[in-house]
């Protein structure tokens, strides 16, 4: 009997396709259901941000920044105006600080809640989903009565704040805390200790710690494959430093250390350190002025920085060079999930289809990041 | 019923078979209205939503518009489609579906066709549906539609394996394949009942576990028959797209849908009829209000919503599996488990 002539399936998965999680376009080459190797193809979300920014001043460029990664942007205005602030050296206030801190982790819950809400939804169950939205607009009502925008805050400012914090605010960010750890443990239940959902996950997409490191991998997709990583306790800025909070690393649980039940998991535990950080902060916060640090001109002195933050993604890093004029020279971004998503590939050969899309899952990328 | 139209057309009139295949048609597609508008509603309260809330009260006849939008589309066919194969297999789908209706007992008066061997004929009948998928997926010329295609065929020939050897089990303490008869079998009160171990006297406790398992494994597998999660993934929305009918739109995809909802009842309808009592009143003759002709109808449609509610509440709880997966419960849980059942059940049967 002759043998059967078969050959490579490619697929082109997006960019319309729902889980790839916005405008990405993998070709996947298949056998049969198995990927034998994946391409991504980037720059469907590419909108100049960098270039733009060369034609701003330094407090216009903050709105461009928000739009880098959509579901953080709190955390994105924050590790930009820390690099302008250290370029100008600018002493901000303690309030500002601890505002800035709260916000920031306040942001990192919600960016969490839409990916491991995504994350469910690749798999297949869609009501968790919906419940971590629920939470998610919690945040966002917090965030709308401080600066009235939901999404895009424009909050953080070159030395200070836009608006102070609403009289209301700690109580209700209390609140927040107290509604919120019951909450976490709900849908940890209903999902991520969902019996499919660990079989779905668990021994899938194992990332080993010296590929993650080799690749420039950060943030949970890191920490996931159990490298003790994280910028607030590594490199600390901002007031860091004067919290209490434990960093959380894969330990392979349910299977192996480094796969992507344990990238999901390392985000559950992290909204929960989140939320002890925002405990201590609202206890702790000092009242002042927010917007006494505020520079009358923004011209920061002929110079260059590279300044980095933790983001719910990862590393965000800004590289900024003056040349003295209102404007940044260059503004470079070192976006985490770029970085991340580059590990796709070299860690998805080998499994299935359906396994493609829970990794692609378990490494939360926004494409708005990738692509900026 | 069919003597009574017999009786009034003449034995036979085309008039009466036409007649007779009207209800289960008719009931199948107010079903199917009734359940995407349930399962709209049931996923919604389960996710704090409200669902649709604004086409009458509550929502009530938001899908009639959404057939009337369907009705209106055009049907969309590709240039590079194997057009026959395409246009043919939302009908060879819905004959499918629908032929099964032919055999299920809505009531102690009502079933479309008396033969014989209905549970046979249910059993072959619904396994036209493959074909029409594999039509589907091959005439729609997309790769993902192949995709889910392949993984539906596959999925609905393994699966009829641990279904068949489940009714089998039932079939084996009756000892016929009449829907009708399996039901009258379990007349009187609810205790009756084969998942209670069916009629008779104390001996039948020693059944009821087994039955109880092959029950547990009949809902399973029924799952998967019908493409609903756990099992869903031959339409798989985060990898496949829409699965075989991606390509489909207007009254072709309506039809796909028709029939996915009017299998859902079936499955329901054949757990009702084997386990619970089909359109027996759960009081018997006791109270003889309840279990007239079209109270029975009421009693039927209502078991078999119970495990329709239950579908539901399963698909908007768990997760998907993956294809894989799905193969080794098939081949490696439900098959072993349902053949030993088989084998215990029927040495009692021999044996009382």
């Amino acid at each position: 009997m002759p043998e059967i002539k078969t050959e490579e399936l490619i697929v082109n998965m997006g960019p319309q396709h729902p889980s790839t999680h916005g405008v990405l376009r993998l070709e996947v080459k298949l056998n049969g259901e198995v990927v034998d190797d994946v391409i991504p193809h980037l720059g469907y979300l590419h909108r100049c941000f960098e270039k733009h920014a060369e034609q701003m001043t330094y407090p216009q460029v903050i709105p461009y920044v928000d739009r880098i990664d959509y579901v953080a942007a709190m955390n994105n205005e924050f590790g930009y105006v820390l690099a302008c602030e250290k370029l100008m050296g600018i002493q901000v206030p303690e309030r500002v600080e601890y505002i800035r801190v709260i916000m920031a982790e306040l942001q990192r819950i919600a960016s969490h809640l839409v990916a491991i809400g995504t994350y469910g939804n690749d798999i297949g169950a869609f009501t968790p989903f919906l419940y971590y939205f629920r939470d998610r607009e919690k945040i966002l009502e917090l965030f709308e009565i401080t600066c009235g925008a939901r999404l895009l805050y424009n909050y953080m400012w070159i030395g200070g704040l836009s608006h102070d914090i609403p009289h209301n605010f700690i109580e209700k960010t209390k609140q927040f805390t107290k509604y919120m750890r019951p909450m976490i443990k709900e849908v940890n239940d209903l999902l991520c200790y969902n019996k499919i959902f660990v079989e779905r996950t668990a021994n899938i997409g194992i990332l080993p710690a010296d590929v993650a490191i080799n690749a420039g991998a950060s943030g949970p997709t890191l920490r996931g494959s159990g490298v003790n990583f994280d910028l607030r306790k590594d490199d600390p800025y901002s007031i860091y430093d004067r919290f209490n909070f434990k960093v959380c690393v894969g330990d392979g649980e349910m299977g192996t250390v480094g796969d992507c039940w344990d990238r999901n998991m390392v985000r559950c535990n992290e909204m929960v350190e989140a939320l002890n950080i925002i405990d201590q902060a609202v206890e702790q916060i000092p009242d002042g002025d927010i917007a006494s640090a505020i520079p009358k001109r923004i011209k920061p002195p002929v110079g260059e920085i590279y300044f980095r933050t933790e983001t719910p993604k990862g590393e965000l890093g800004y590289y900024i060079i003056s040349d003295g004029s209102q404007n940044p020279f260059r503004v470079k971004v070192r976006p985490p999930t770029f970085c991340n998503l580059s590990l796709v590939p070299a860690i998805s050969r080998g499994y299935m289809l359906a396994d493609l899309v829970a990794i692609l899952g378990s490494v939360d990328i926004v494409l708005g990041e990738v692509d900026r | 019923m069919l003597e009574f139209l017999q009786h009034l057309f003449g034995e036979h009139n085309i008039l009466v078979y036409i007649i007779m295949t009207l209800p289960p048609l008719v009931f199948m597609i107010v079903f199917a209205l009734a359940a995407v508008l349930l399962e709209r509603k049931v996923s919604a309260h389960m996710q704090d939503r409200l669902g649709p809330m604004r086409v009458g009260y509550h929502g009530l006849i938001q899908t009639v518009a959404d057939i009337l939008k369907l009705l209106q589309k055009e049907i969309i066919t590709p240039a590079t489609a194997d057009k026959k194969l395409y246009i043919l297999a939302p009908f060879v789908v819905f004959i499918g579906s629908f032929g099964a209706y032919a055999c299920i007992p809505f009531s102690s008066q009502y079933i479309g066709s008396a033969i014989s061997l209905g549970l046979f004929f249910i059993i072959a009948i619904s396994s036209l549906a493959p074909v029409g998928l594999m039509m589907a997926g091959w005439g729609s010329d997309n790769k993902y539609s192949l995709y889910g295609a392949i993984r539906s065929v596959a999925q609905i020939v393994s699966y009829e394996i641990p279904t068949v050897l489940v009714i089998l089990t039932i079939v084996v303490l009756i000892g016929s394949i009449n829907l009708q008869d399996i039901v009258k079998a379990q007349s009187g009160w609810f205790w009756n009942w084969y998942i209670f171990g069916g009629p008779g006297g104390w001996g039948k406790v020693i059944t009821i576990p087994f039955i109880g398992i092959a029950f547990l494994i009949y809902i399973i597998a029924s799952l998967a028959e019908t493409n609903r999660t756990p099992f869903d993934i031959p339409e798989a929305e985060s990898e496949l797209v829409a699965g075989y009918h991606t390509e489909y739109s207007g009254m072709m995809f309506a039809f796909f849908f028709l029939s996915e909802y009017a299998n859902m009842f079936a499955v329901s309808a054949i757990a009702a009829a084997l386990f619970f009592g089909g359109w027996q009143s759960p009081f018997g003759d006791a109270i003889p209000f309840l279990n007239n002709p079209w109270m029975q109808v009421f009693w039927f449609v209502f078991k078999g919503l119970v495990f329709i509610f239950l579908q539901m509440w399963l698909r908007w709880t768990l997760p998907r599996l993956r294809v894989d997966q799905l193969m080794y419960v098939c081949w490696k849980v439900l098959t072993p488990f349902a053949f030993i059942d088989l084998l215990i059940v029927g040495l009692y049967a021999v044996l009382r």
